[in-house]
């Protein structure tokens, strides 16, 4: 008998129905994925289940009966011992999930003594062991702040653990997470669900996580289930026209664009040397600078024109503050940018452009698109231009808010071929799309690189993008360059240990679960990096001269370079 | 006749011309008529809005100031500065009795030796109740009478306005109009009810010179709506200009306005106020050739008391400008402005000015009821409005006084109390109402 069995759930706001009709069954010590795009109605359908619902939103219909009991019968005192007792549930965003006032071991000591009872900080210890928190009697009494955010994923997990649940629900539990840190959490999930034969309900947009985590998938669009089958058939051949659609749009299917082969070995459009950007950490009365943070500590690039080079790294490496050192929005403490050879001082907007991450954030809410179009150019061709980019020459009237997130992307994009750039540098252009709306834009990217000459500077995490768009990639951490080539060299034969536990940690689609090559720990602190090899405390290699030099810049091959004291 | 333009009245005039040039303006913004939609589709914002707009209207005739022709050859002006709403409540304004009487009292609050009897009795008042001659047995009937006559004449009033209005109500349907018209069919009726009565009776009684009053509240209201928005137009160009430019510039620029508004902030507001108004007043004592009438001195000390008010008070509005500022500054649709190479000034006045103005709509609306109770606290503290002008404070103030009679005198601060509640509640609710349709996390 399947331990959550969900029949006709429908749940209505207002008029809309954000889930209708959702059926599923979880057996236990099962993972069900649910997958699908943002707005789709899966954290809803979640949130149903625990019986927690906006206000707005109400259970029209369906039922669900969870180890044989009708959860919707039940009152909301009885709900209280289910929710966190029966089924546990972890958010997506570690960092506003935990009180911040309070240190993790009295909050995990909560769920416990509303759970379970007995000597509670013992348990608490054993817990955060559980959940693989190094020092685990330290940890628990240290506060939120004090931790990283995959180390606070863990304490939701083993807060989730304390009443010992059937099933966990993991809403997009890595979405927030830097890639190694998702394959920690990944697979202590799945090491967790193992041993204690858990049923995991993992709801995700991201089709390598269901590849490595579920037994079984279930698809979601606009409040329907419109597919759901065991984890083998669904990659294999997936039935539904929309599923199909979901793995065609993944980077890595996409047709390689026809630049792809564009001329190597032009001359020099944007060449960085030596670039740092450090900033001051002030303290005491009189502000004076005690120490540096090194957010970009001496890069090297160059990028020809028409070409796209990709910045890659996790957060907090630096690669959005060279990006915008590199334009000019901030000041560089040391280095060159020259562009065509002459050394830049400032902005120079007629040449380089940037394309933001957010789509929400980047556009004025209070302008009309022609407007932002035209803002660094008021002579520009509104109508012209917002055709090249996709759009309808009639919007240029209308507010960014009546946009969705892949058009407004579009009109970012717009906005900034306005001045004819030579270069454009993308700071995670795609990263807040749906997968779908990213190859769109992936498509329009490349289309517009082929048109006009344009060269990227691509900053970004996602691996699959690189390989779909860039000719050269640089691998950063913690503000450095450890390894630079062309996109081939780098994704297919990665030398640095860093970038083979990046590519590593990447959940792919037809992956076998077996091997690992997990990097342990935490990316560093930029204020306080690790002496010699900024990558030694996490290296497999690591030996004592690793610990005590920085490695210089060993050349692979002409175009391919590696920071490593022993490039294997 | 000739007309008088008081400092006050000149600022006044603005600021209603300035809110009705952004009305005009704000009705060509999708967003911004939006908001102003749902503050419509409320029905506790309409309502509010017709309790204010008829306040507002009180203040206006108000501000029309006039000086009278004496009588005779030459142009000769009385030293009097008169306004349409004197002229409109001449009988109200001239039917002075001796001293204190009760509201829709015959005779007078206390005894009086009478010429001609042996003994004190409570004298008969010369106008209260007069044309019941000298029986006044009939008052109660009176007073019946002339209640449902004013209720008709406010009824017949609504109607009119009603008919008047329905073109507005079909050009923009969809606004809450019943709780618009339900309030104004409340107004009319006690306004009509109210107007009646003062023909024969001195409804609110009369104070201890024998003033009306409910011409006194009436009069009390211009003041109060004055200091309210003068004020605010005082202090709005510093503290959005100060605000944006801490927020935006940063560095020792910020610097400088937060000492600045922190060092305000530090030192007690009253303290102030009295330093800054009995310096005011030393000034206008030792100048008397500065002013033709009285009624200009005190307009003087009340543009002066809107001043300091202002002076102490942007702090507040200037700091949440520069948190927000701080927070728009780095949004990214800024900093792709900068990278186009658009000019700071442009980017301040372009994308920060407009996606902050809903903070500053809020609290100006927020700000405005705090001020008219500020107003009427200063001024029973004796450092407000000049003694001579008639506001809220003053008439709390002499209350002071007759609360601690026996018996007791109630009627002055019970109706300062009655209107200067209205007007604030409908200020409060008013800024409650645009406070939800403005403010974007309230949206959700």
């Amino acid at each position: 008998m399947s331990l959550l069995s969900v029949r006709d759930l429908t749940v209505s706001i207002g008029a809309t129905q954000p889930v209708g009709e959702v059926s599923f069954d979880i057996a236990r010590g099962e993972t069900f994925a649910l997958v699908g795009e943002s707005g789709c109605g899966k954290s809803m359908t979640a949130l149903a289940l625990m019986r927690l619902l906006p206000n707005a939103a109400r259970i029209a219909g369906g039922a669900i009966r969870f180890g044989g009991d009708d959860l919707l019968v039940r009152s909301e005192a009885e709900m209280r011992t289910v929710r966190g007792g029966k089924i546990g549930m972890i958010f997506q965003e570690p960092a506003t999930s935990l009180n911040p006032v309070l240190t993790v071991g009295a909050q995990i000591e909560e769920a416990l003594r509303l759970h379970a009872g007995g000597d509670a900080l013992a348990k608490v210890v054993e817990l955060l062991a559980a959940v693989g928190i190094p020092d685990p009697e330290r940890r628990a009494g240290e506060y939120p702040f004090q931790m990283s955010g995959g180390m606070k994923q863990r304490v939701m997990i083993a807060m989730a653990l304390a009443g010992e649940p059937e099933l966990l629900i993991a809403d997009e539990p890595t979405t927030a997470l830097d890639v190694t840190i998702q394959a920690q959490v990944l697979d202590l999930l799945h090491e967790l669900k193992t041993q204690r034969g858990m049923a995991l309900l993992l709801i995700t947009h991201d089709l390598g996580v269901v590849a490595r985590m579920a037994d079984r998938v279930g698809v979601m669009r606009d409040g329907r289930l419109v597919e759901v089958a065991a984890r083998a058939d669904f990659f294999r051949a997936p039935a539904h026209p929309y599923s199909r659609a979901l793995f065609d749009a993944l980077p890595e299917n996409l047709d390689p664009p026809e630049q792809k082969s564009a001329p190597a070995g032009r001359q020099a459009l944007l060449e960085v040397r030596d670039l740092r950007v450090h900033f001051p950490i002030r303290r005491g009365l009189l502000q004076r600078a005690v120490a540096q943070v090194k957010a970009v500590d001496g890069i090297e690039l160059a990028l020809a024109a028409g070409r796209t080079l990709a910045l890659v790294g996790e957060s907090g490496c630096g690669k959005t503050t060279a990006g915008k050192a590199i334009l000019g929005l901030l000041d560089k403490t040391e280095g060159e940018v020259a562009l065509d050879g002459a050394p830049l001082t400032g902005l120079v907007p007629d040449r380089m452009q940037m394309v933001f991450q957010d789509p929400f954030g980047s556009l004025d809410p209070r302008m009309r698109v022609g407007e932002i179009v035209a803002e660094g150019n008021r002579s520009v061709d509104i109508a012209g231009l917002l055709e090249h980019v996709g759009l309808d020459a009639g919007m240029a009237e209308r507010y960014p808010h009546e946009f969705s997130g892949g058009q407004r992307q579009r009109i970012a994009i717009a906005r900034a071929l306005a001045v004819n750039p030579a270069l454009l540098i993308c700071d995670e252009p795609t990263s807040a799309l749906d997968v779908s709306v990213q190859a769109q834009v992936l498509r329009l990217l490349a289309d517009l690189q082929a048109r006009l000459d344009l060269a990227y500077l691509f900053i970004t995490h996602n691996i699959a993008v690189v390989d779909y768009l860039a000719h050269e990639v640089a691998v950063m951490y913690l503000g450095r360059i450890v390894e630079r080539g062309t996109t081939g060299e780098v994704l297919r034969s990665p030398r640095h240990p860093y970038t083979q536990a990046l590519l590593a940690a990447v959940p792919k689609l037809h992956g076998e679960p077996g091997e690992k090559l997990l990097v342990p720990g935490d990316p560093p602190s930029p204020a306080n990096p690790p002496s010699g090899c900024h990558f030694h405390p996490r290296c497999p290699h690591t030996t004592t001269r690793c610990r005590e030099a920085y490695p210089g810049a060993a050349a692979i091959s002409d175009s391919h370079f590696v920071a490593c004291h022993f490039p294997s | 006749m000739k007309p008088v333009l008081l400092w006050s009245d000149a600022l006044f005039f603005l600021l209603i011309a300035a809110a009705l040039a952004g009305a005009l303006w704000a009705s060509r913004i999708p967003q911004l008529r939006q908001s102003w939609r749902k503050v419509g589709e409320s029905r506790t914002g309409m309502a509010a809005a017709v309790l204010l707009l008829a306040f507002l209207g009180v203040a206006v005739l108000d501000s029309l100031h006039y000086r009278e022709r004496l009588p005779g050859e030459g142009e000769n002006y009385a030293v009097e500065v008169r306004s349409a709403l004197d002229a409109l409540l001449t009988g109200l304004r001239t039917r002075t009795e001796r001293t204190y009487s009760a509201p829709l009292a015959t005779h007078s609050f206390a005894k009086e030796s009478l010429d001609g009897e042996v003994g004190r009795d409570f004298p008969r008042l010369v106008y209260g109740g007069a044309h019941l001659g000298g029986d006044p047995a009939g008052q109660g009937t009176d007073l019946l009478a002339r209640t449902v006559q004013g209720l008709g004449t406010g009824l017949l009033a609504w109607f009119a306005l009603w008919l008047a209005l329905a073109p507005l109500r079909r050009r923009v349907p969809g606004l809450a109009w019943h709780a618009a018209f339900l309030t104004l069919l409340g107004l009319c009726l006690s306004a009509g009810v109210v107007a009646m009565l003062a023909q024969g009776y001195h409804v609110l009684g009369t104070d201890k010179v024998g003033q009306d009053v409910l011409y006194l509240t009436l009069k009390s209201i211009r003041t109060g709506l004055l200091i309210g928005t003068l004020t605010t137009l005082i202090m709005l160009p510093a503290a959005v200009a100060l605000g944006l430019l801490a927020g935006y510039a940063g560095g020792w620029v910020d610097d400088v306005i937060q000492y600045l508004y922190t060092t305000l902030n530090s030192i007690p507001g009253v303290l102030l106020i009295a330093a800054a108004v009995l310096m005011m007043q030393v000034a206008i004592d030792t100048h008397p050739e500065w002013f033709a009438t009285a009624a200009e001195r005190a307009d003087a000390r009340l543009l002066a008391l809107c001043a300091i008010l202002g002076i102490t008070s942007w702090t507040g509005l200037c700091r949440l400008l520069r948190g927000e500022t701080l927070k728009l500054r780095e949004l990214e649709y800024v900093q792709a402005a900068r990278s186009l190479g658009v000019a700071h000034a442009r980017i301040l006045a372009r994308h920060i000015l407009p996606n902050v103005m809903h903070i500053v709509m809020i609290a100006i609306v927020m700000d405005f009821s705090g001020l008219v109770l500020a107003e009427a606290v200063l001024s029973y503290v004796g450092i407000g409005v000049d003694p001579n002008t008639i506001s809220f404070g003053t008439m709390i103030n002499t209350a002071r006084m007759e609360l601690a009679r026996e018996p007791m005198v109630w009627w002055s601060l019970a109706a300062a109390f009655i209107f200067m509640f209205a007007l604030v509640l409908a200020a409060n609710l008013f800024a409650d109402v645009v406070r939800d349709a403005f403010d974007p996390r309230a949206a959700r």
